[in-house]
């Protein structure tokens, strides 16, 4: 296996003038250390093997390109494929990246890592790749996520990770990534950080976004095989910080000729009401946790909470590589509503006996509005980015009549 | 008067400078400015912290301080409204310490204007490298703002060779690999550091983060030029103990005998 070579970031870590290195000085070193050691082993047979190997036989990859047949008749357009990312092991795609990102941790001697998380998906992949790599690990999550996830804290703690609880500004994702960036500032010389998604300053997103590309890379061969042909029509993708998506777009996106790539954010209650994660779509350029990205602020430059039914799409910023890609027409973002995504993932669970995440709902819902639009022979590949077993008590709480 | 005057009055008098810090609408509209004039008397330069949501550099006191203060509504054009009234109670250096995004979002030009209008000497940007964006910092200086960045523990050479250059009021060195905070002891080889920056730079060197007690300001003088003090100062707000206790504490360790500056 080979990991990615992209035109982007520039050697500053730079998408266009998003990314960068916005972080406390103290950090500058380690980064430049990571930098340096991440392009050293992506070119590391030995490495590469390594991962390959726990890809196939612990993850269980390559996930299938499911033809999604009932789904493709009721909506009446385009073929839609789901590429299967629901299937990994800890269900979703997160752990592409924390493997990879665990490996390295191991290649630079260190035994200690540090993660944030929201509802608990990532800590939850993380304290499974440190049990499996004998790494200490310390997952920070909010206080209030830790109240409504109590099933993913006992997951981290099953795992042998000691969760922090996090009380400090509105106790959710943003202020768990602040505390473990705190905590990585500490203990910078022994602990390694391995953050959730396509965010953080350099070299992280581009990190991230390379240990993801194998799921667009997978697509291409499967594509081939069932259509004869690499390009989808359209690929789809929930966008929260961006890393499940940027995995489908950034084998794609370098290229002459491009799918239409299609971001889909979480517009909570409407784009209006200001509850909502549209970081791109009602955002704007601003600097949080390292990088230069589009997000969510008031005209103080305070950031807002960002809302969604979806806990790991609720984070006010997105990754710089989107910020790019929409800048430069790359690619095109969207907003599904929570109650949209309801609608979509009550949709999968019917017609294809498939309980998609709640995230990955968002993506569904998109294409149900996109597919009747275009042809038949047109093909649509949705990334199914995890499964909804952790939803299913929320969706249970809301279609009983509460809130979303 | 300058930044550079301050620190060598100072050195004069026998001292490493001191540089209290305060925030903006801490503990409340108003009793900000009751703290300002406790510090005041023995402050050589004042540090005005301005409240941020997310303080990423900051430990659990300054958060504390900076959720106080956001749930009074404190908005940057009532920072520059404080900073003004504080520049209209000394002639000593002011300096803004911001992280980046409330720059960006107002404006860097019309954000530098604000304050430089207000009496601001300069600006610490814990948050942002310089080398990350030069034109920034270079638009500060060129509308008269002094420019402080932090270097650390773990700097190498080549990062103090970038950074120093770039701090025309004076170089912030971190005293320990973590976030602001309260300790009893600064860690061994600060004087080690402050020489590896002085290579790259005449500016003057003060000492940041946990520096709190006579022991920690000793240590700090030893090594440097001043001290900032902050979480310390805060936490005894909170504690319900004067600043000045803290302070005199503080400038024991920094001097000889403890007492009004001016
Ligand atoms: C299943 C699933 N999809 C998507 C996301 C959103 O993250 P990203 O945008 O980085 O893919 C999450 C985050 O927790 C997730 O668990």
């Amino acid at each position: 296996m080979k990991l990615p070579s992209y035109p982007l970031p520039d050697a500053r870590g730079r998408y266009g003038p998003f990314g960068g290195r916005y972080v406390p000085e103290t950090l500058i070193p380690a980064l430049e250390e990571l930098t340096e050691a991440y392009l050293h082993y992506k070119n590391d047979p030995s490495f590469l093997a390594e991962y390959a190997h726990y890809l196939r036989t612990y993850v269980g990859r390559p996930s299938p390109l499911y033809f999604a047949e009932n789904l493709t008749r009721h909506l009446g357009g385009a073929k839609i494929y789901l590429k299967r990312e629901d299937l990994n092991h800890t269900g979703a795609h997160k752990i592409n990246n924390t493997l990879g990102q665990a490996l390295l941790c191991k290649r630079m001697g260190k035994k200690r890592v540090i993660a944030e998380t929201g509802a608990g998906q990532h800590g939850v992949s993380v304290a499974t790749v440190a049990a499996l790599m004998g790494l200490e690990c310390v997952v920070y999550q909010g206080a209030e996520d830790m109240r409504r996830q109590a099933l993913n804290v006992f997951r981290m703690k099953l795992l042998g990770a000691e969760v922090r609880p996090v009380e400090s500004g509105t106790r959710t994702l943003k202020d768990a990534t602040n505390e473990a960036i705190r905590d990585w500032v500490t203990n910078v010389r022994d602990s390694f950080y391995i953050i959730g998604s396509v965010v953080g300053p350099h070299p992280y997103p581009m990190m991230a976004r390379d240990f993801q590309s194998i799921v667009g890379e997978e697509i291409k061969a499967q594509l081939r095989e069932a259509e004869g042909r690499e390009n989808p029509d359209a690929v789809i993708a929930c966008v929260g910080g961006g890393s499940n998506a940027i995995g489908v777009f950034a084998p794609f996106a370098y290229q002459e000729e491009r799918p239409r790539l299609i971001g889909v954010e979480a517009a909570g209650h409407g784009a209006a009401s200001g509850l909502h994660s549209l970081s791109i779509g009602a955002g704007r350029k601003g600097v949080l946790h390292g990088a230069m990205m589009y997000l969510l602020y008031d005209d103080d430059g305070q950031i807002r909470p960002a809302h969604s039914v979806s806990a790991g799409l609720d984070y006010p910023g997105v990754g710089p590589e989107h910020s790019y890609y929409a800048e430069a027409g790359l690619a095109e973002y969207v907003g599904i509503t929570d109650e949209e995504a309801l609608e979509g993932f009550r949709l999968l669970c019917r017609l294809e006996g498939i309980i998609p995440a709640l995230e990955s709902a968002h993506a569904i819902a998109y294409a149900a509005k996109l597919a009747p639009e275009m042809e038949p022979e047109q093909v649509i590949v949705i990334n199914l980015s995890g499964r909804g077993d952790k939803d299913v008590v929320e969706v249970m709480r809301i279609m009983e009549g509460g809130a979303a | 008067m300058t930044t550079r005057e301050a620190f060598a009055r100072a050195k004069a008098e026998g001292r490493a400078a001191l540089i209290p810090y305060v925030m903006a609408g801490y503990p409340s509209r108003g009793a900000d400015l009751e703290l300002v004039k406790q510090v005041l008397p023995y402050a050589d330069l004042l540090e005005v912290g301005l409240p941020y949501s997310d303080p990423l550099g900051d430990g659990p006191v300054i958060q504390r301080a900076s959720e106080v203060a956001l749930r009074q509504g404190i908005r940057v054009a009532d920072v520059a409204a404080f900073v003004r009234e504080i520049r209209a109670l000394t002639e000593k250096p002011l300096f803004l310490m911001t992280y980046l995004n409330p720059v960006l979002a107002v404006g860097p030009e019309r954000f530098f204007q604000m304050f430089k209008e207000a009496g601001a000497s300069g600006l610490i940007l814990p948050d942002l490298p310089p080398d990350e964006d030069p034109e920034l910092v270079a638009l500060a200086q060129g509308m008269g703002l002094e420019t402080t960045f932090l270097l650390a523990p773990t700097s190498t050479e080549a990062r103090i060779r970038t950074v120093a250059p770039y701090c025309t009021g004076f170089v912030y060195t971190v005293s320990v690999t973590g976030v602001t905070g309260v300790r009893d002891r600064l860690p061994e080889g600060l004087p080690e550091l402050v020489g590896r920056i002085r290579r790259f730079t005449g500016a003057p060197v003060a000492i940041g983060f946990g520096v709190s007690n006579r022991a920690t300001a000793r240590q700090a003088a030893q090594a440097a030029d001043g001290a900032v003090v902050a979480s310390a100062l805060i936490r005894a707000h909170e504690e319900g103990r004067g600043l000045v206790e803290v302070l005199k504490e503080v400038q024991a360790g920094l001097v000889g005998a403890p007492g009004p500056v001016h």
